[in-house]
């Protein structure tokens, strides 16, 4: 029997094998631990599936990104034919990922990283000293800065102290800091962001984390009601300095009732800070500042983006100021204006629309509110036409209002309708093709280009 | 008439409580009239009928002791010792109220007198106090967060994962059931199943009790004992008042889920005029001592009432400050 590596979370690609806990000759029953298996999210233990003899070890312990579904181990189970070994035992694997979803731009050889590098140099940046580093660990040291800097920051949530996270965002932090500081709530939603929010009246700076923003929508009359309006309805006496974080969007097959994208409901309302990150490096600036805000802030991460690695800067004061857009790619023929997930579905689409000739401006907006207004109307005024791209619904979506603002202040300058590539209008699907088929992808952007440029 | 209770009040300060009890009872009466006049706007709910449960609570309160409510607010402001032109120009929607005009009736907040508001979706405070205990709590600070809830919050979802946290985690709250019997115009029997209301919080290992909720002395007493409990267990604790709203639910209320005799037979026993026939009887205070107070009361409220109609509404460029700090 073959022992392959199993896909131990939603979306685990590759794991690393950690420790083998058998030797090859050993005899195992059902439900032994033969391994420890590291994935996106934890280290885990891999179960004998039968009972049997460890016939061959396949892969090394220590080898890392092995592909899921990878044989690593031959079980001989009594009665079984043994099967063939390779020849050679696989020590690493040759490629990252063999999944059917669209690549992520690092895998599409335009880099994150050097996009950012650049827009740093155009924009006279100071030097930092600076880590590749995952959006995973940018938020966790994020978070942990600002903790040491500030004892009234706070963290709570459903599994943020103990398991470590259930991302691994706030891994190590009970640790550091202890169980005053980093709490694991019940699963009460309406409760502990009530908590949180009076817990930021009363002075304190509370970072609440939904395991996912889906579950939000248990909590979201605290957010609107009385995180967003205290300040105005006070005449402003109370503030409200919290930050509400957690990963957003569609993740990889965890059906419609966690996979939604709720930017463009937190960006109708008065009084939120709206920021939806797509890297790790504006993650880490952008989170630092919306932790040091006095007003509440909607901070809207993306699962499939937490391994994603970029350049980061180490220090305490590196903070990227809420409000700014930036400009990651400069061009001349269209603007192309993203965020979060989108963003990295417009690089994908990036080699197919600079094969046509067309050489795009790309804005990834980082803040949804408040909005960089000046940077869009600038490259819309340079381009005179205009992509969005964003991965909601596209019923009266974040993109609709943008392309809204777009054609009152840039009227003149367009030469084209502006198109809007979103999310299809239905509940997430499960099936992996209907999913793909429900997000923006990079036809559909591609196509959109095409037709602003007016090419067939 | 209430009963005597052994107490440590001098009558000076038993007076002082009376003085506050009065004074709720002609600004929400001064409130209504106002309403009535088209002065204030939307919604106005009064507390008429409920003042011994505010003041006697406020008799166990340390001034540094937080409190939040929910939109039966004017009294809960008023015992805070906020100052009554600037909770009636609230209502009128003016400059000066409190809230600058932008808040209304049922939001209204001061920190400098530890007033966490004032909130108008029927239970959210509830956590949010919760909240506000866990910061007294954070800070080693020696506070009680004194939360009050309604009848009607009591069959609010988040009020129980309120009551879980502040139980699980040992915060320094007291929670206080306003029991007025209708939440809007439905009954209590008609909303809540079960035994008495307060239970609802002791399955979470919160100590609490009913109490008569009309007596400013059994409100002291009970709140008394509340605050040594929480003191020395740093725990929750939870007090049900039975109490009764004379007026509607709003000034919208056209009343017609309850009788007139009922109102009338509560109205026997107005908690007002219990304390006052209580001082006079067995304190033996001097009745015109009562009556020198009620008058410079009457008085203070027409002023109360001239100052918010003459505050200017406030500037329209106020239409966009405080959304962002």
């Amino acid at each position: 029997m073959k022992i392959l590596l199993p896909a131990l979370s939603p979306t685990m690609e590759t794991g690393n094998l950690v420790k083998w806990l058998v030797k090859e000759g050993d005899s195992v029953v059902s439900g032994d631990i033969l391994a420890e298996i590291e994935t996106d999210k934890a280290t885990m233990e891999l179960e004998s599936p039968d009972d049997g003899k460890v016939e061959k070890i396949l892969v090394k312990e220590g080898t890392e990104n092995i592909i899921v579904n990878t044989e690593i181990a031959l079980l001989k189970v009594d009665g079984e034919e043994i099967e063939e070994i390779p020849e050679k035992p696989i020590e690493k694997s040759p490629q990252v990922s063999s999944k059917e979803s669209e690549p992520l731009a690092s895998e599409v050889n335009i880099s994150m990283n050097s996009l950012l590098n650049q827009t740093k140099e155009n924009s006279g940046e100071k030097n930092w000293s600076e880590k590749e580093i995952s959006m995973r660990e940018a938020l966790n040291q994020a978070i942990e800065e600002e903790m040491k800097l500030d004892k009234d920051v706070f963290l709570l949530g459903e599994e943020v102290a103990e398991y470590d996270g259930a991302y691994k965002v706030t891994q190590g932090l009970l640790d550091k800091f202890g169980s005053k500081r980093v709490l694991d709530t019940p699963i009460s939603e309406h409760g502990f962001t009530g908590l949180a929010i009076g817990a930021a009246m009363a002075g304190l700076k509370p970072i609440c984390e939904f395991m996912t923003f889906n579950f939000s929508m248990q909590a979201i009359d605290q957010i609107v009601n009385s995180a967003a309006k205290s300040l105005y309805m006070s005449g402003g006496e109370i503030n409200v300095p919290i930050v509400f974080r957690g990963p957003n969007g569609a993740a990889a097959r965890v059906g419609a009732q966690h996979s939604q994208c709720f930017i463009s409901w937190f960006s109708h309302i008065p009084g939120l800070i709206v920021i939806a990150p797509s890297n790790a490096r504006d993650a880490k600036g952008l989170l630092k500042s919306s932790i040091r805000n006095p007003n509440p802030v909607v901070f809207l991460e993306h699962e499939l983006l937490y391994k994603e690695k970029t350049n980061v800067p180490e220090e305490n004061d590196f903070l990227i100021p809420i409000g700014k857009g930036n400009l990651i790619k400069e061009g001349k023929d269209v603007t192309i204006i993203g965020f979060s997930m989108s963003v990295q579905r417009i690089l994908n689409a990036l080699p197919s629309i600079e094969k046509l000739g067309i050489s795009p401006d790309i804005i990834d907006l980082r803040s949804i509110k408040p909005l960089d207004e000046e940077l869009i109307y600038k490259s819309v005024k340079k381009t005179n036409r205009v992509v969005i791209v964003e991965d909601g619904f596209g019923t009266t979506s974040f993109g609709s209002h943008l392309s809204y603002l777009i054609q009152s202040n840039c009227f003149d300058f367009l030469d084209s309708e502006i198109i809007k590539v979103s999310g299809k209008d239905v509940p997430m699907p499960y099936a992996e093709n209907l999913e793909k088929l429900a997000l923006p992808n990079t036809d559909e952007i591609v196509s959109a280009v095409k037709k602003v440029s007016y090419i067939n | 008439m209430n009963k005597k209770v052994n107490n440590s009040f001098s009558n000076d300060q038993l007076l002082k409580f009376y003085e506050k009890m009065f004074l709720i009872r002609k600004f929400e009466e001064k409130a209504a009239q106002l309403y009535g006049a088209g002065k204030i706007g939307g919604f106005c709910h009064l507390y008429i009928g409920q003042e011994a449960v505010v003041i006697g609570i406020l008799s166990s309160i340390n001034s540094e002791d937080t409190v939040i409510t929910a939109y039966r607010d004017h009294g809960h402001i008023l015992a805070r010792g906020v100052d009554p032109k600037s909770v009636m120009s609230e209502l009128t929607g003016r400059k000066d109220g409190i809230s600058k005009g932008k808040g209304g009736s049922m939001h209204m907040f001061s920190k400098a007198n530890r007033f966490y508001g004032g909130h108008g979706i029927v239970g959210a405070q509830v956590p949010i106090g919760v909240g506000i205990g866990f910061a007294h709590k954070y800070r080693n600070e020696k506070k009680i967060s004194r939360v009050y809830l309604g009848d009607g919050a009591m069959s609010n979802g988040q009020v129980f994962e309120a009551f879980n946290l502040a139980s699980l985690w040992e915060l320094p709250i007291l929670f206080i059931i306003e029991n007025n019997k209708y939440g809007m115009g439905t009954s209590i029997g008609r909303s809540a199943a079960g035994g008495e209301l307060y239970e609802r919080a002791t399955v979470f290992g919160i100590k609490g009790e009913k109490v008569d909720g009309m007596n400013f002395f059994t409100v002291s007493e009970s709140a008394i004992r509340a605050r040594e409990y929480i003191e020395k267990n740093s725990k929750p604790y939870i007090i049900e008042m039975d109490t009764y709203r004379f007026r509607g639910h709003s000034m919208s209320d056209p009343g017609l889920y309850r009788t007139k005799d009922e109102v009338n037979k509560m109205k026997e026993i107005d908690p007002v005029l219990m304390m006052k026939e209580t001082l006079l009887n067995d304190y033996k205070i001097q009745e015109d001592t009562i009556k020198d107070i009620e008058s410079d009361i009457k008085k203070q409220i027409k002023d109360v009432e001239k100052f918010s109609l003459e505050s200017p509404l406030p500037d329209l460029k106020e239409l966009y400050t405080e959304v962002y700090l």
